[in-house]
């Protein structure tokens, strides 16, 4: 079968990470560990496993951190290689009871995936996704589906996955909209763990594709009087104030805005630029994860508040004297599992599916790729903003009968593309 | 030969193109035949001798009021209050009219044997001004004999402890001024009368008031029935600072006014070409025009604006008269109009004007774009007595290059409102409604407002609404040559030329229009039959 394959090349990881540094994220993808080939399909490693065969698979920032190897190293030790990436997956199932239905992959590989028992104390309370049983049981290590070399990942023409990681696509759900739900359960999951009061102020720093579905899951789920946003580009500022930004800023007028919005005193230098905020935001979520937006979070939010980190970060440099002298809470954000909403205990992935309906999240898919096109793919991914877009996806749905068949009821729905360039047309 | 009176050019095949002020620089523009072109009298003569000119109006006050002098005793409280930077514009050469009448009404107290004098800059909710302006406006005497010693203050309007509600005006009004200047034995207000707009009963207040005070006539509802601003007898805004001056005068503030005209003398020589008419210009003002418009096209914006800046004006005092308010402003008004008033037949269906500099709120600074719209339809629409130059439901075309650039020491709120308000609704009533009070009561602004150099929180709404009259009645806006984004941020349209923007006018009041160009500064008041 076709697979885009990371393989474990110091060399090519070194050279990918020289070239993101000097000519900027995706340009070392040429050069880097990341190849397609013709590979055997994963072995089913147990009676409730299933082949999946995907039909879209989104790009995201967390593969583009690995294809720049920019990710950290805290990572070596559960992930598997060589693994096929692409853990945001609306596919097809190819056996068993479920076949021939639409599903989306949940990716984590949790107790239950693994075939742990009992489970561990993390996934026996419904918090899967930070199981702590990432490196055992009957797969090899590998944090999530598109990290683990036995389960394969979206990004080919098949994967396999457990029973317990599939859930069913309503057939009035379009592949855009059920492509979403992974990372709009990962703002899902994000939004909640703010525990924003009602009438809290809120700034999310980021508009690329986490940080909108985070601006969408907060309108859902959070009631904050004021939600102010940093984008970057156009499009970006666009998707912000139509999913529910009451504020969008550009990142140069972050203090301001969160100034403006809090109505807090502020220090500003003799020519009149304001260098920090006396008070500030109750809560930040930081959808990007680098050292300057953790260092913006810190900058914005009030004594007291409570940083969400969203964004996967790496090895950064950060002063802490702010989050030490202003006793801010810093919070980590990864994937899902289950969540305390007001009408109970409920997955993550249940709330995402009605978040990505709700929000009509599948106008965030941009841009189509074929497998084949990878490179441009991950480039497009890596300057999506810029180029107007926000979620890049490979679209394997060209030559697969079951998929016809499966999805018939959706893709009457929406035109389906033809050929490359058709393929294309949204890039 | 005496000054000559104001003229209405009608626009031929042989008349030249026409100077266009645009911000820091010029358009030369050649107007449609048929046009007209509205320029200002000639400057008047000034006074043979301003200071005795002073004296006299000192001791032979005008109205129901005693000679300074006799006002005059010791042991009283005197407060000299005066008009803050925003006035006279561009500021003037040496001597200030401010300086030599405090310097004399200094004398006249120090003769008197009064000893608790106070000085206030009468800021209003405008950003304090600097040591050196404060020099430049008072002389090095006064401001080395007051200030050192703490007797130089800057009205602040967000101190409650020096401010007193003195009541409500009959329309429920508050009341509200500086304590000082409100329970001295003796207040005298010192003014600059460049416009007809200010002095009179607006002097304190306006000029010494509170937020609390002053959102009772600056407002959308009073700024849109202020017809003109020019002409106080139509002004909602002047009829509320009326109703307050009496209140203040019923409540025993005692005051003393001194008004000062100037004449129209506003450029210095190497700008001469400003004062005069396009085809009376000579050799050398054609020279001065060109070669200055090449230095400034190869001038970096911020070197212009300095340079413009630095510019000091050799006005000319006119008139001084003191004593009761309302008598003293009757005879200034006389004096302004005596030198700005220009009869004008009709109205227009497009007028036009170029934009300078400077307008009374960014002296030392960036004009922003809402001071850009503030000078267009706030003030130079308003420049007429009777009717608008331009017709119901016209068009007004602006020539500024309206930077999107703010001054963060002066303007910080006015960046919020820019980038905040304007983004989301330009209507008056709206932004009036939903944000006056988040920016009015705006802690930061405050703080800035009070011990920085900023501008009040309120004040871009403030300046916002002063358009409200023009905003009302004029069916089109076109800014040529400005920044296409800022311009479009407030809801007006861009054009690139004047050619481009006659155009698009014509789409609004029809083939043919009539065209008015208000050849300003120097200042005129068009009064329109």
């Amino acid at each position: 079968m076709r697979a885009l394959l990371v393989e474990r090349l110091p060399h090519r990881f070194a050279a990918a990470r020289v070239a993101a540094v000097v000519a900027g994220s995706g340009s070392g993808i040429g050069i880097g560990p990341l190849r397609l080939g013709e590979i055997e399909p994963p072995e089913l490693p147990g009676p409730r496993w299933h082949r999946v065969t995907p039909l879209l698979s989104g790009i995201c920032g967390s593969d583009l951190a690995t294809l720049d190897a920019k990710s950290s190293r805290y990572f070596e030790d559960i992930v598997t290689f060589p693994f096929v990436p692409g853990h945001e997956i609306v596919g097809v199932v190819r056996d068993g009871p479920q076949a021939d239905r639409r599903v989306v992959v949940e990716p984590v590989l949790s107790c239950t995936v693994r075939g742990i028992e009992p489970p561990c104390p993390s996934c026996a309370d419904g918090r899967t996704g930070v199981c702590e049983r990432i490196a055992f049981g009957d797969i090899r290590p590998g944090l999530q589906t598109g990290y683990c070399a036995d389960t394969g990942g979206g990004w080919s023409d098949e994967l396999v996955a457990h029973e317990a990681q599939l859930h069913l696509v309503p057939d009035e759900m379009s592949d855009e909209a059920a492509v979403m739900v992974e990372p709009a359960a990962c703002a899902t999951h994000a939004a909640l763990a703010g525990q924003v009061v009602p009438g809290e102020r809120v700034v999310v720093l980021g508009s690329g594709t986490l940080g909108l579905c985070t601006i969408a899951a907060l309108r859902r789920h959070a009631l904050p009087s004021a939600l102010l946003v940093v984008a970057k580009y156009r499009v970006q500022r666009h998707f912000a104030a139509e999913l529910g930004a009451d504020d969008v800023v550009a990142p140069s007028e972050l203090g301001r805005g969160v100034r403006r919005m809090t109505g807090t005193l502020a220090l500003a230098s003799a020519s009149g630029a304001i260098e920090r905020l006396a008070g500030g935001a109750d809560v930040v979520y930081d959808c990007v994860g680098s050292a300057r937006s953790i260092s913006e979070a810190l900058a914005v939010v009030r004594p007291g508040g409570r940083i969400v980190l969203v964004g996967m970060p790496g090895v950064v440099r950060v002063d802490l004297a702010p989050l030490w002298q202003r006793e801010v809470a810093l919070v980590g954000a990864y994937a899902y599992g289950t969540e305390s909403v007001p009408e109970g205990s409920r997955r993550t992935f249940a709330l995402a599916f009605e978040l990505v309906e709700a929000a009509g999240l599948e106008r965030l898919v941009s841009a189509h790729y074929p497998l084949d096109r990878y490179e441009e793919a991950v480039r497009h991914a890596a300057d999506a903003g810029r180029r107007g877009s926000v979620k890049v996806v490979f679209d394997l749905r060209r030559d697969d009968p079951a998929w016809r068949r499966a999805a018939a009821p959706a893709a009457r729905k929406r035109r389906r593309p033809r050929d490359d360039k058709e393929l294309e047309t949204s890039a | 030969m005496s000054p000559r009176p104001g003229f209405v050019l009608e626009v031929d095949r042989s008349t030249p193109p026409t100077l266009f002020w645009h911000g820091e620089g010029f358009r030369f523009e050649r107007l449609p035949e048929g046009s007209r072109v509205v320029y200002p009298p000639e400057p008047l003569p000034g006074l043979t001798d301003a200071d005795a000119a002073v004296r006299h109006a000192l001791e032979h006050p005008v109205g129901d009021s005693a000679p300074l002098s006799a006002l005059l005793k010791p042991g009283m409280r005197l407060t000299i209050a005066f008009d803050d930077v925003s006035l006279p514009l561009p500021p003037m050469r040496r001597p200030d009219m401010r300086q030599r009448v405090i310097e004399a009404v200094l004398d006249a107290a120090a003769a008197a044997g009064v000893d608790d004098v106070v000085l206030i800059a009468a800021l209003a909710l405008h950003r304090r001004m600097t040591d050196d302006e404060l020099r430049h406006a008072l002389g090095d005497r006064v401001f080395d004999a007051f200030a050192p010693h703490g007797l130089l203050v800057q009205h602040d309007a967000e101190d409650p402890a020096a401010l007193v509600h003195l009541g409500l005006t009959e329309e429920g009004e508050d009341v509200e001024i500086n304590r000082r200047a409100a329970e001295s034995d003796l207040l005298v207000y010192v003014n600059i009368n460049l416009s007809a707009m200010d002095g009179g009963h607006k002097s304190v207040a306006t000029g010494l008031a509170s937020y609390r005070s002053l959102k009772h006539h600056h407002n959308v509802r009073t700024l849109q029935h202020s017809r003109s601003l020019m002409d106080r007898h139509h002004s909602e805004l002047h009829t509320s600072n009326w109703r307050m001056g009496r209140l203040l005068r019923n409540a025993g503030v005692k005051i003393f006014q001194i008004e000062t005209t100037l004449n129209l003398d506003m450029f210095p020589s190497q700008f001469a070409f400003l004062q005069k008419r396009e085809w009376e210009w000579s050799l050398a003002d054609r020279a001065g025009f060109h070669s200055t418009r090449l230095a400034l096209e190869r001038t970096p914006p911020r070197l212009a604006r300095q340079i413009f800046q630095s510019m000091r004006s050799p006005y000319a005092p006119t008139s001084v008269q003191a004593g009761e308010v309302e008598a003293v402003h009757d005879v200034t008004l006389e004096n302004l109009f005596r030198q700005q008033l220009v009869p004008v037949e009709g109205q227009t269906d497009i007028l036009t004007m170029g934009l300078p500099y400077l307008c009374p709120y960014n002296v030392n600074s960036v004009m922003n774009p809402i001071l850009v719209a503030c000078l267009g339809l706030g003030y130079f629409f308003n420049l007429y007595r009777g009717r608008p130059l331009v017709r119901e439901g016209g068009v007004c075309i602006i020539s500024h290059p309206t930077p999107w650039a703010f001054n963060p020491v002066h303007h910080p709120s006015y960046i919020d409102f820019f980038e905040q308000v304007l983004a989301e609704t330009t209507d008056l009533v709206e932004i009036e409604k939903r944000y006056e009070q988040q920016f009015a009561t705006d802690p930061w602004y405050i703080h800035l407002y009070r011990t920085s150099y900023a501008y009040h929180g309120v004040h871009p709404l403030y300046m916002w609404y002063w358009c409200a009259h023009a905003l009302d009645y004029l069916g089109g806006v076109i800014i040529v040559g400005g920044d296409r984004a800022a311009v479009r941020r407030m809801g007006f349209k861009p054009a690139s030329t004047l050619a481009d923007a006659l155009e698009m006018a014509e789409d609004v009041v029809g083939r043919s229009p009539s065209i008015t160009h208000l050849h300003a500064p120097p200042l005129l008041v068009a009064d329109v039959s």
